[in-house]
């Protein structure tokens, strides 16, 4: 347990805190009580730099589980810094405006709750050197992102795009475990340094590949790059500054620090090279040139996010290349360079933009881009921002997106120097591909600033819009002033941040001494794309109405949307259609099928294998247990045929009781003495419900001999009785009992080895024990609290799901 | 001893299995909870019986019962009773919805929706 | 108890009731159950006992009240929301095995001392104890929850 560890959990504590104030905060908006944790954490995090790029190792290692290999071990390099600076800085400034943008009569406290718990997560993700432990956080951030994404539940598009985008996620995320079993197979270890270390081994397996496409998905999924993508723009039903933090400047990037971390151990590989490169830029392509048609602002944004997301990605699989021909190759490095240096500018802009257009939406009521116009002069400081940031989107001079968008295109027209695969003939592809996706990125920023600030006052929405108040300008104001020193300045982040993450991706301590410029000559080809893609953009976007309609050809069947609704509702269909072949709602017939395949099963084993008896070490009988058998046997026949539901109660408490008996005289105490108590208040609750059910009648009738019922039931006797002597003549192995039996003092200074195993050698059973338990009375307390409304049929199940929420 | 549990166990097990076949949900809630009963036994037995005493920590005991069949059935009984708890919970709610505790009565049509 | 068996049907039984003596012998007896419930779950580590005995016991010590008198009056001699009680216990349980992060050792690892006290001799201290009152307290709430539950369902 050290700092960093502290750091990483100090979200989650303050969640219990917010939580628990919840009855005491109700003057003081929440999110003042958040805002000192992502700041205090963020100036942790600033006060690393140094010892980062001294090349000092952080490592600090806290055993949780080690026998299965899962550890809480913390590893700060360049590049996990960059990512923990990054998700406490825009939390910070996330919360900050939140507060503007919630207000009072919302349930804050599950929000920040939802929050605190996302960056404890993210911290998790990118500080951890685990991949078990990295999965359990990236499995986490789904689950915060789903919260948040509902947070509005009422409204059934939150709970759709929420869904969407849990089953997408969750689901990369568990193929993604798939390939870290994988290189565990390969390598034996848990630590992704350890990984890098056996590159060698990961390089001649054959389950390498295995391994690379498992991750990718899990990756491509979180990152939401094409062809899954299309749960991001629903997820922008959450509130806006979740989708400024989560799913713009934060958890949607977790793919990609997936993707860095990973590149020393897979760029050998020609599959990921090829996999990532073409999987970027072709969702750069797709998705900037699907955000030009939207409407709503904040689909927009989704969609740049997107194209944005493939643009880092696919520099991140040139990386690779640099990492595969050696490091000395200037070309990639310049690659990775530049995708660190978008990432920081992504951040900066695009958080910027949400927030802005989160004011737009709370100042005007609409975020609607039919509805929108001539906002300049109400909102004048908003409409700078928004200038400022859509053109740093844009690419434009003198803005931070400008320096590194005109670096992604050199790269791109630099692959014809590669001296890999085919990659050289195939070039010309490359650099089409980009271009094609800035043109459309710069016309998606011009629509994005010029409909909604330029242009006629509508008097179209729903409120009267006006300046927001300055809780809500602060926030995007610092990421716009961000924009414009970045992009003058760059060189004060090239060395302290972006050189020490570059490193990271590379695995290399050589020092980059990367030096950022503006202006590199006539001769730079990048200089003439930038020129290219801003005159042809803008001729675009003065002819757009003449073109506009091919997106109409996009027919609605060929989407992929249309494809995962498509799936949902067929697997929901198939699955029932399954289920009505085998369950006709007879129980006893699926109990007897049960039943009976268990007894053919059994008997044929036996038949096949033999089997060998051998009860030579029986222990001796004894009168007393000989008679509490008898009265055993007796109730049990009394049970079986008694009419009165009442006497067969008793009779069955009588067993309970005989059987505590028998374990007392077994040598175990504690199991006689949990057998007493329990029965008697089992007996408790059958007399209670005895009580209140009537139905005595039913029970009477129902005892009548029935025989192939009775057959079945002889045959499990049998069987079981078969099966028992069987296990109980044939040990294979010794009993692991001798380890607690020898352990119980020294190791957990206990007497009483059956409650040391429990609260101690298997206490985790005991917890998830508990756990049902608690499961157990809350359910029968929803079920009594829980009433069907049985007159309206029809259309009754949101009613349900209302009616159980009490 | 323990060819006569294993057979009390089969026998508990047998029966529990023909109270469960029935069609009154007190019944089958009779089988569920005699089926856990002849379970633990078997279980118990597994762990061989009587080969040592109780066991709780003597300096003057040599050799012990063993404990591990006996604490995983301890959560087992627990668990059981969590089990009957519930489904006894599910008939009471099941007669004041569908007024009957006769599974074979409450089926429904399954093509109703 | 009385009223139980009556109203499902028992008359007979429902006769041979005596209220007063009922109330009176569950009132003394009850705090006989409670006190051996927690001895059996203090000493639960070093003789037969512990969380899910001293849990169940503790429950039965109140079914006993409520079969003598009725669920409000029960309710008024001890207002516990169980509810509340099964979260404490699921916080404990929870809670107690991530301490041991704190010790620096892993998952689960429960830590022990013993302490030397004038007159009481020695004494062990031990996390495991924490640990059980989280098993107590869940198995305790988890019973009375659902007894009252079905207790307050109407005939």
């Amino acid at each position: 347990m050290t700092l960093i560890h502290l750091a990483i959990l100090l979200p989650i504590i303050a969640a219990v805190i917010v939580g628990l104030s919840k009855k005491y905060s109700k003057r003081i908006h929440t999110g003042w009580l958040v805002l000192p944790v992502p700041l205090l954490i963020v100036i942790y995090f600033l006060t690393l730099i140094p010892d980062v790029n001294r090349h000092d190792v952080l490592y600090h290692s806290m055993n949780v589980m080690p026998n299965i290999g899962l550890n809480f071990d913390v590893y700060v390099d360049g590049l996990g810094l960059l990512f923990a600076i990054l998700i406490s800085g825009i939390g910070a400034l996330v919360v900050l405006y939140s507060i503007g943008y919630l207000s009072h009569r919302e349930d804050l406290t599950s929000f920040y709750i939802y929050l605190l718990i996302f960056m404890t997560a993210m911290l998790g993700v990118v500080l951890n050197d685990n991949v078990l432990g990295l999965y359990l956080f990236w499995e986490l951030t789904s689950i915060s992102s789903f919260l948040l994404i509902a947070f509005w539940y009422n409204r059934e598009r939150s709970l759709y795009g929420a869904t969407k985008s849990m089953l997408i996620t969750m689901g990369g995320g568990f193929l993604m475990l798939g390939g870290f079993l994988s290189l565990y197979l390969i390598t034996g270890s848990f630590s992704i340094r350890e990984m890098i270390a056996q590159v060698d081994l990961i390089q001649a397996s054959e389950l390498a590949p295995i391994a690379i496409v498992l991750i990718l998905l899990g990756a491509f999924t979180k990152s939401a790059q094409f062809p899954f993508y299309i749960w991001l723009p629903d997820a922008m039903e959450a509130p806006t500054p979740v989708s400024a933090y989560l799913h713009s400047a934060t958890m949607v990037k977790a793919g990609l620090y997936l993707v860095a971390r990973f590149t020393p151990i897979f760029a050998f590989s020609e599959l990921w090279v090829w996999l990532i490169l073409l999987t970027g830029l072709i969702t750069l392509a797709w998705a900037s040139f699907n955000a030009v048609k939207q409407d709503d602002l904040k689909a927009m944004l989704a969609f740049s996010t997107v194209s944005q997301l493939g643009l880092i990605m696919s520099l991140l699989g040139l990386g690779a290349l640099g990492v595969h021909t050696g490091a000395a190759e200037e070309l990639f490095t310049v690659a990775i360079v530049a995708a660190v240096f978008h990432l920081i500018n992504h951040a900066t802009f695009k958080g910027a933009l949400f927030m802005l257009v989160g004011i737009i939406d709370h100042e005007s009521g609409t975020r609607s881009l039919k509805r929108l116009g001539g906002l300049m002069t109400i909102m004048p400081i908003t409409g700078t921002m928004t200038a400022i940031t859509a053109a740093s989107m844009a690419g434009l001079p003198p803005f931070n997106g400008f320096l590194s968008k005109e670096m992604f295109l050199e790269v791109m027209v630099n692959i014809r120097h590669a001296d890999f695969s085919f990659l050289s003939d195939v070039s010309i592809l490359f650099p089409i591909l980009a271009v094609f996706g800035s043109i459309f990125t710069f016309i998606y920023s011009v629509i994005l600033f010029k409909e909604v600030f330029l242009g006629k006052e509508t008097e179209d929405t729903p409120k009267t819009p006006h300046e927001a108040p300055w809780l809500m300008l602060a926030s995007p104001l610092i990421l716009s002033l961000l924009v414009i020193v970045f992009g003058l300045f760059p060189n004060i982040l090239s060395q302290t941040i972006i050189d020490p993450a570059a490193m990271g991706i590379l695995g290399t301590t050589t020092a980059l001494d990367t030096q950022i410029y503006h202006w590199h000559g006539f001769d730079s080809p990048a200089l003439w794309l930038t020129v290219f893609i801003i005159v042809s953009g803008t001729l675009l976007y003065m002819t757009r109405h003449h073109w506009m309609f091919i997106y109409e050809y996009h027919k609605e069947h060929f989407t992929l949307n249309y494809l995962y609704d498509r799936g949902l509702v067929y697997s929901r269909i198939s699955s029932k259609q399954l289920n009505d072949k085998f369950v006709n709602g007879n129980v006893s017939h699926y109990l007897a099928y049960v039943l009976g395949f268990f007894v053919i099963v059994s008997i044929y084993t036996f038949i096949v294998n033999g089997m060998a008896i051998d009860i030579r070490t029986a222990s001796p009988i004894t009168l007393q247990e000989m008679i509490v058998v008898t009265i055993i046997l007796i109730a049990l026949a009394g049970i079986l045929v008694v009419k009165s539901r009442m006497v067969a109660l008793i009779l069955l408490g009588s067993i309970g009781f005989s059987m505590a008996l028998l374990f007392v005289m077994f040598r175990s105490a504690d199991l006689g003495l949990t057998q007493l108590a329990i029965e008697t208040v089992t007996t408790t609750i059958f007399l209670l419900v005895f009580s209140k059910l009537p139905d005595k009648e039913s029970y009477k009738y129902s005892v009548k001999l029935n025989i192939p019922h009775l057959i079945i039931s002889v045959g499990v006797a049998l069987t079981a009785i078969i099966i028992g002597y069987s296990a109980y003549s044939n040990r294979l192995f010794d009993p692991i009992s001798q380890f607690h039996i020898d352990n119980v003092y020294d190791l957990a200074a206990g007497g009483n080895m059956v409650n040391v195993i429990l609260v101690d050698f298997r206490g985790f059973d005991t917890l998830f024990e508990t756990l049902v338990f608690a499961i157990a009375g809350l359910g029968v307390y929803s079920m009594m609290r829980l009433r069907l409304n049985t007159k309206k049929e029809g259309d009754d199940h949101e009613e349900h799901i209302d009616e159980s929420r009490l | 001893m323990e060819l006569i549990t294993i057979i009390l166990a089969g026998i508990l097990m047998g029966a529990a299995a023909y109270l469960m076949l029935s069609k009154n949900l007190i019944r089958i809630i009779f089988g569920t909870a005699i089926f856990s009963h002849g379970v633990h036994l078997m279980f118990l037995t597994m762990g061989e019986l009587k080969r040592g005493a109780v066991p709780v920590l003597d300096e003057n005991v040599e050799a012990y019962a063993d404990p591990l069949p006996q604490a995983l059935i301890l959560t087992a009984i627990v668990i059981a009773f969590a089990l009957t708890a519930i489904i006894l919970v599910l008939a009471l709610r099941i007669y004041k919805e569908l007024g009957t505790n006769d599974i074979e009565k409450m089926k429904g049509d399954p093509y109703a929706d | 108890m009385k009223s139980t068996l009556m109203r499902a049907g028992y008359k007979k039984v429902s006769r041979q009731m005596n209220d007063v003596f009922l109330q009176f012998a569950s009132k003394v007896i009850f705090f006989l159950i409670v006190m051996f419930a927690f001895n059996l779950f203090f000493a639960g580590h070093y003789t037969p006992g512990g969380g899910f005995v001293g849990g169940l016991l503790g429950a039965s010590a109140v079914v006993l009240l409520l079969i003598a008198f009725d669920r409000k009056t029960v309710h008024k001699m001890m207002p516990i929301d169980y509810r509340f009680m099964i979260t404490l216990g699921l916080v404990f349980a929870g809670v107690v095995p991530t301490l041991s992060f704190l010790f620096g050792t892993p998952f689960f690892q429960h830590q022990f001392t013993y302490v030397e006290v004038p007159i009481l001799q020695e004494l062990s201290l031990h996390t495991a104890v924490l640990f059980d009152i989280g098993v107590f307290l869940t198995v305790m709430g988890a019973c009375l929850l659902i007894i009252t539950l079905v207790a307050e369902e109407k005939a």
